[in-house]
């Protein structure tokens, strides 16, 4: 046999590396976390790795989870080794198909990444949820606990499959051990081949359906025979627990490691046990060690491995006879159940068969939902309420439940220190590779060092500005620390102004180091250290040092990451590796990481390693004072006390300690709380300059996070000016004499993306490089631009009825209602959601698809939907990623109802509220905004007027008459959504006729789950699923929409004519039946300059990949031709629009000849729907004629 | 009637070559030349700033946002297959030299040296015939003196020419205060050939959005006039054979550059203009004019008219400007 190679991956990697290699298709379709499994398995296919049988597997991507299901589940039938990989609201969607290949005793392994499903909220962390949602589908369940056991166990599973004939779901915690790096074993070659016996695999396949002996499966059966159907299963259960058992046997033969179906760890005489599956159990694992070698403690571990089947028989076997009591830990909730499942099924094993003398005392618990820590401290809390009398049952541990009191308490300061395991926190930027380089060296120290080697990494949920913590540990001994970093022995800040962020050095020991990257000279840094990190580097003794990597990066090519330079000093700091081996194993994993990007840029990456030494600095901590500047408050004192006591606890990191009565009980959240996020992320900032404005609103509008606002108002309101605050004199006739006119920029919102100053079409005669708005430094501004800021808002508001929205610069004085998102600096999609907010924000309902713009319009901490001065905004929700078009029908379908009922009861009401207001309100027309400020004032009488009327009726149309003002229903989501996995919902959404409008944010790609491919994505562009590029066209969900004949339909960039975008949204909302505005949307997932995408969105248009139109089924009563091109024909080639994104380029540097052809046919593609485009647009007025 | 000359110690068929362009992009399009009469062609350059350039571009924008977001950590797919150098052009040098009988001249744009040889010696591996350099560099560095950027060619050309076994050109911009003196250091580095003048596009401004705009106009006749002019003052007094590149279109120009001293005449805008069927148009009408005037052979009238060779050398010089002017203000 030959060995076995050490690698350092994570659980995703594990599982897929099996996976691939012991199957023939595989269907997926991509959600978080377990993405990358097929990203792997799709890599992998495409450059040929092959299966053990000598062939490269399919990998093909499907259009949701239920379809992925259903591929497999026909892949499965004709013969196929067929496996996926998914989890949360995915294996909910596989459940149909699960029962139905479980029923047809089919042999298959779903990988599954256990995770939270949404329910007061979404959740994209790890628990259980997921896979208990599956137990009574018929699939035998088996967990791996760590990344070694994912490989392992995927193998097992895959054998176990194929003998026993059930369907297997393995499964693995979510994050913690699908994104957890380590160092493992890996299984080779033959080892896979040891472990699968062809046989089973030719008896799977001669079971697939084939005309060559055809039978037929699936059939309908009556009361008189389903029934006994239904139980012609139950040996084959019987016989998975043995033939599972059989599994892990061959495979310790075949390997050393020996695994079972229940395995117990601790105390052979063990008086307390705690049962438990998943990551938590090596947590738990590590803290048995310690209390029955350290405190004497009788204490242990059943692991249950393999969950379904239930093996009352191992489950019993496997414990000591000297168990008194028994903890079993759930990781997930069942409301309303008597108790979580491993819970009831040991119960109830217990009751079936003890094997004690007495009957144990068992309670159930649950803990680490959503990826929620489970450490040592809880697990030794846990056998603490064990020793109890009347211990806690139903309990929750690692939260503090001061509502029902559930939570078991918990000591904070409990923890285990390993011997000789050093641990390390890295906090960094995502801009700036921190992360990056911590995988880069795990892998060194794992691959080429003796020791084990675990990486975890921690992201925020803003996508601009985001923050990263990279735990990494190594020691000589297996890590079973699946928990975050507790007290470490090292912390790198690789960003001066997190130091006021985090209290980094908290949890930092006496004597550790500490590394800060400063971008300023030592003196300086020394001099602009907040006091307390001072203080703490004094008092903790702390081995303090410095290096300014930004100015090494600069010297050496690498712009602004210092991740190379930030590795090297943590190598040279560690000692962990020689000084020499370290460069040489850094240089080395340098160019495995950079050889194809080319030469210039490893060299670049060398010359940065060599040149760090020189520059790290360590200070002599005892001429270090603590200086005077102290770390600000996270939120302003104005801020409302929910953020003030909550919110700000989450922006804290201290979002562990908010008690179960500070959450809302049905998951609902005040609105406008992303303002008090001060997240100060932008290094320049734009500035105005008065004198070249011309006021045409433009920056205003494309502005992604609604930083740049402008204001019209009267100059007597100017008083109190602060000195700096700029002002000017209105521009334009529609304004009255002593009007003036701000744009003010909210500098520490903006997130410094530019896209203002790229679309500022006035220049500085004298200087043509200076615009209307330039990008300068934004610290030395940050103090008076706050102040002019506050100033700004309290400016009124332009009056919204008497703005001139059909213009940029009129619609630009309506307020924002939706601003400060976490969305990517430079965001594609949120100007045209802002714009949303601006026009119809007041009164509209929306409905928001799961993906990028749900994440970054409704992850907590703060969210950036917002409220007018009178209190009215958007009211948002988001239910799902498939059903989310159906989500705002229903909401259509509601509101209309309020309003059908309100006037009805306005009717019934009229002698007593007066004939004159019911008339008025019934016939409004609230066809633009002084419409509907009229409908409301009338409303807000009626509403006076039923206060004094005492009758149920009255008292209903008062909780009903705010409905007789109109709604707006928008409908929003991403191409994923709308092209693929909601696209049957948005069908039937646009054939009901109901008026609702439909936003599809197109950024021709998954972006929220990293860059896969939709049905949007274009001919010849690289995606996830797509290495070669997208072989076939994008689909044209406009030409789709548009033959129904009665949707309004557009197609808009704003980037590229910002007021055909305006005038599509007017026109669409105006609507009264479906619209749907399919809205160009730059991402970074393109890779291009984002502050140069408008130049992105104009070459769209120019090459006819993106005609913009409107299709107004009006004007077809009016005898026009409903379809109106706004722009015209091609004016560059697709190639030359094409290629200035890496998303097309890069297949010129893979496969150049197929990138030309497919360039050849993408261009054919093009023109040949220009032509229809056009030929629809002038073709008279056929539709017209029709009618 | 002999159209041949020899150029870098290339034997080549006539003095016609096209130079480098996108007319050498594929190889069909050199086929057409070759069929057309070209006696050699010198590929498209292969910009070193542009690879380079590419290299930071892609590596910035693959990891753009990566490593960020918990849902996504990276957003292309990953593959170790990329070709981020000059494969692309060293595989078309190599695919040309199987698909031509003429021979293949590699263009190298890029200023620095290390860059040079690398790509040099991959485009001599590919089987070149020979390598021009086009030295496209604008020195814009107010402190830099004019000898540095002298040495700098020097010693580009002397660590090349160490490198390569192939015969090098040195395709030189007309910005230098003593050009003869530059062609003569060139030349005892080793040069085997100078082409005479690389043609810088200079950019314009667009006046109504404030802009400054990249042009690219194709040459006019009348520019040949200054290759012409340093063709004739360089023949017979360097060894480095002569290119002459810029403004022939027309059978005139080209023996017009032969009888200066030059030993190929190299063609671009006007194939671009009027197509690669020029070639032979010139080619016979050259021939039809030396027969008439009865010429033996392009080596008989290689350098007949250089300064060396007319009744009056001064003419080339700054005395040509002064009767240029004087005529100039007579026809007021």
């Amino acid at each position: 046999m030959s060995t076995r190679k050490k690698v350092t991956i994570d659980g995703n990697e594990a599982a897929a590396y099996v996976a691939h290699q012991t199957n023939e298709v595989i269907a997926i379709y991509p959600i978080t976390p377990s993405s990358p499994m097929g990203e792997f398995s799709d890599a992998w296919s495409a450059v040929g790795q092959k299966n053990i049988w000598g062939s490269v597997p399919v990998v093909y991507e499907m259009q949701s989870e239920g379809g992925a299901s259903g591929a497999v589940h026909g892949a499965l039938q004709t013969g196929s080794l067929t496996t996926t990989f998914t989890a949360s609201q995915g294996l909910l969607l596989m459940i149909p198909n699960m029962y139905k290949i479980a029923g047809e005793l089919t042999s298959t392994v779903f990988h599954v990444t256990a995770r939270s499903l949404a329910a007061q909220a979404l959740s994209i962390f790890g628990d259980h949820s997921d896979v208990m949602a599956t137990r009574q589908t018929g699939f035998a369940m088996l967990c791996s606990n760590n990344v070694q056991e994912v490989m392992d166990f995927a193998l097992i599973s895959q054998r176990a499959s194929l003998e026993s004939r059930l369907p297997f779901l393995h499964f693995f915690d979510g994050f913690r051990t699908s994104h957890e790096v380590v160092k493992i074993e890996q299984l080779n070659v033959e080892d896979l081949r040891a472990m699968i016996d062809d046989k089973f695999v030719k008896m799977h396949r001669g079971r697939g359906l084939t005309p060559d002996n055809p039978f037929i499966r699936g059939t309908a059966q009556n009361p008189d025979v389903y029934f006994q159907g239904r139980e012609t299963v139950n040996n084959f259960y019987n016989d998975c627990v043995g033939l599972t058992q059989k599994s892990m046997d061959k495979f310790f033969e075949v390997t050393g490691r020996r695994y079972n179906l229940f395995d117990y760890y601790g105390a052979p005489d063990a008086e307390r046990i705690i049962i438990l599956m998943g990551s938590g159990a090596e947590a738990a694992e590590e803290t048995i060690e310690y209390m029955t070698e350290k405190l004497g403690e009788k204490v242990g571990l059943l692991k249950v491995r393999l969950f379904r089947p239930f093996s009352i028989e191992h489950f019993v076997n496997a414990m000591p006879k000297t168990v008194k009591g028994i903890a079993v830990l759930d990781r997930t909730k069942e409301p309303g159940s008597i108790g979580e499942p491993l819970y009831q099924d040991v119960v109830t094993a217990l009751s079936e068969n003890c094997p004690f003398e007495k009957m144990p005392k068992v309670i159930g618990g649950r803990y680490g939902l959503s990826s929620k820590e489970f450490t040592p401290a809880m697990v030794k809390a846990v056998f603490d309420e064990l020793k109890k009398d009347k211990p806690k049952n139903h309990f929750t541990i690692g939260i503090n439940d001061d509502v029902s009191h559930t939570s078991i308490d918990y000591d904070k300061n409990f923890t285990i220190e390993i011997d000789g395991l050093f641990c390390g926190l890295f906090y960094g930027l995502g801009a700036d590779g921190t992360v990056g380089a911590n995988k880069n060296s795990i892998k060194i120290i794992g691959e080429e060092t003796e020791n084990y080697a675990q990486g975890y990494f921690v992201y925020d949920s803003k996508k601009s500005g985001s923050t990263t913590v990279s735990h990494l540990r190594f020691g000589k001994k297996p890590i079973k620390s699946t928990y975050l970093i507790q007290k470490s022995d090292f912390v790198a800040c690789h960003q001066f102004n997190l130091l006021e962020k985090f209290d980094m050095l908290k949890d930092l020991k006496d004597g550790g180091v500490f590394l800060l990257n400063t971008p300023f000279g030592l003196e300086e840094t020394l001099a602009k250290l907040p006091r307390k990190v001072a203080q703490q580097i004094i008092d903790k003794k702390l081995n303090f040092y410095v290096i300014d990597g930004y100015s090494v990066a600069k010297e050496t090519g690498m712009g602004s990451r210092v991740n190379t330079i930030m590795q090297t000093c943590f190598f040279a700091i560690s000692g962990v590796l020689s000084k020499d081996e370290a460069i040489a194993q850094i240089k080395k994993s340098i160019k495995k990481s950079y050889g194809m990007k080319g030469d210039d840029i490893v060299n670049q990456n060398y010359k940065a390693v060599d040149k760090t030494l020189e520059n790290l600095i360590k200070v002599d901590v005892a001429t270090l004072k603590p200086g005077t500047i102290e770390i600000p408050p996270t939120v302003s004192d104005k801020a409302p006390d929910y953020v003030k006591n909550t919110l700000a606890r989450i922006l804290e990191g201290l979002g562990d300690d908010i008690p179960v009565s500070q959450m809302p009980v049905d998951g609902t959240f005040p609105t406008a709380t992303a303002q008090w996020e001060k997240r100060n992320i932008a290094l320049e900032v734009p500035a105005w300059d008065p004198d070249v404005c011309i006021q045409c609103g433009k920056c205003a509008i494309i502005c992604p996070h609604a930083t740049i606002r402008i204001k019209a108002y009267d100059e007597k309101a100017l008083t109190n000016v602060p000195a700096t605050f700029k002002h000017s004199k209105v521009k334009g006739k529609e304004f009255a004499d002593g009007t003036e006119y701000s744009i003010q920029v909210a500098v520490e919102d903006c997130t410094g993306c530019g896209l203002c100053v790229e679309i500022c079409p006035a220049k500085n005669k004298k200087e043509v490089k200076l615009k209307a708005l330039n990008m300068v430094p934004q610290m030395p501004l940050r103090e008076q631009e706050r102040t002019n800021w506050d100033y700004f808002l309290n400016l009124p508001e332009f009056d919204r009825t008497k703005a001139n929205v059909t213009t940029i610069k009129g619609s630009q004085f309506l307020q924002p209602l939706f601003e400060f998102s976490g969305a990517c600096s430079g965001c594609g999609e949120t100007p045209y959601v802002k714009l949303v907010s601006q026009l119809f924000g007041d009164r509209s309902i929306i409905a928001n698809a799961t993906g990028c713009s749900s994440i970054y319009g409704g992850n907590l901490p703060t969210t950036p939907w917002a409220k007018n001065n009178e209190g009215r905004g958007p009211a948002w929700s988001n239910s799902l990623f498939e059903d989310n078009a159906e989500f705002g029908l229903g909401m259509r379908l509601s509101i209309d109802k309020h309003n059908e009922y309100a006037k009805e009861l306005l009717q019934r009401l009229a002698s007593g509220v007066g004939e004159q207001i019911v008339n008025d309100i019934l016939n409004a027309d609230q066809s633009d905004e002084a419409g509907i400020h009229e409908q409301r004032e009338r409303v807000a009488v009626l509403k006076d007027k039923l206060k004094k009327i005492d009758s149920p009726e009255a008292e209903d149309l008062l909780t009903l008459a705010d409905y007789l003002v109109k709604k707006s229903v928008w409908i929003m989501g991403g191409d994923g959504w709308a092209y693929d996995i909601g696209y049957g919902g948005l069908d039937h959404v646009l054939a009901s006729g109901k008026n609702v409008n439909i936003l599809v944010l197109d950024t021709e790609v998954y972006s929220n789950t990293g860059g896969q491919m939709s049905k949007s994505t274009m001919m010849g562009a690289v995606a996830k699923f797509a290495a070669s590029g997208k072989p076939v066209g994008k689909k044209d969900l406009g030409m789709m929409a548009m033959n129904y004949g009665h949707v309004y339909v557009a197609k808009v960039a704003m980037g590229a004519n910002d007021t055909q975008t305006l005038k599509a949204f007017l026109e669409a909302e105006s609507y009264d039946g479906p619209s749907i505005i399919i809205a160009y949307s730059h991402c970074i997932a393109h890779g291009i300059n984002m502050t140069k995408a408008l130049e992105n969105q104009k070459a769209a248009v120019d090459s006819a990949h993106w005609t913009l139109f409107r299709y107004d089924p009006r004007n077809v009563a009016q005898g026009k031709n409903p379809l109106k091109l706004d722009s015209g024909a091609p004016k560059i080639s697709f190639q030359e629009y094409a290629y200035k994104e890496t998303r097309y380029k890069m297949l010129t540097k893979s496969e150049p000849e197929h990138a030309a052809e497919l360039m050849r046919q993408a261009q054919i593609f093009v023109d040949d729907k220009w032509k229809v485009y056009e030929k629809m647009a002038s073709d008279g007025n056929a539709k017209a004629e029709q009618k | 009637m002999d159209l041949s000359t020899t150029y870098m110690g290339l034997k080549l068929k006539n003095p016609i070559v096209p130079s480098a362009s996108p007319l050498s992009r594929t190889v069909d399009m050199v086929k057409k030349l070759e069929d057309a009469g070209a006696a050699a062609v010198v590929v498209y350059s292969l910009f070193e700033e542009q690879i380079t350039h590419d290299q930071n571009e892609f590596d910035h924008y693959m990891t753009s946002g990566t490593e960020s977001f918990a849902e996504a950590l990276s957003y292309f797919p990953v593959t170790n297959d990329y070709n981020m150098g000059p494969d692309q052009y060293i595989r078309h040098i190599s695919n040309l030299k199987s698909a031509v009988e003429i021979p293949v001249i590699g263009s190298l744009n890029g200023v620095s040296a290390g860059g040079w040889l690398k790509y040099a010696k991959e485009i001599e591996d590919a089987g070149a015939d020979g390598l021009e350099l086009n030295v496209y560099y604008i020195p814009t560095n107010l402190e830099k003196d004019g000898t540095i950027i002298e040495e700098m060619y020097i010693r580009n050309l002397i660590k090349l020419k160490k490198a390569l076994k192939i015969p090098v050109a040195m395709k030189l911009s007309p910005y230098f205060s003593s050009m003869s003196n530059m062609a003569k250091k060139l030349d005892t580095a080793g040069a085997d050939a100078l082409v005479l003048f690389n043609r810088f596009y200079q950019p314009d401004l667009d006046i109504e959005n404030l802009e400054v705009v990249p042009n690219l106009d194709l040459s006019n006749n009348w520019e040949m006039r200054l290759p012409l002019r340093w063709i004739a003052i360089l023949h017979s007094r360097i060894k480095a054979n002569l290119a002459a590149t810029t403004g022939i279109h027309k059978y005139e120009d080209v023996l017009k550059m032969i009888m200066a001293g030059a030993d190929i005449t190299c063609m671009c805008s006007e194939l671009l203009a009027n197509g690669i069927g020029r070639i032979s148009e010139v080619l016979k009408e050259v021939e039809q004019w030396m027969t008439e005037k009865e010429y033996e052979s392009i080596e008989q009238m290689k350098g007949s008219m250089s300064q060396k060779s007319v009744a009056d050398p001064a003419a080339f010089e700054r005395a040509n400007y002064m009767k240029a002017l004087n005529n100039y203000k007579l026809l007021i």
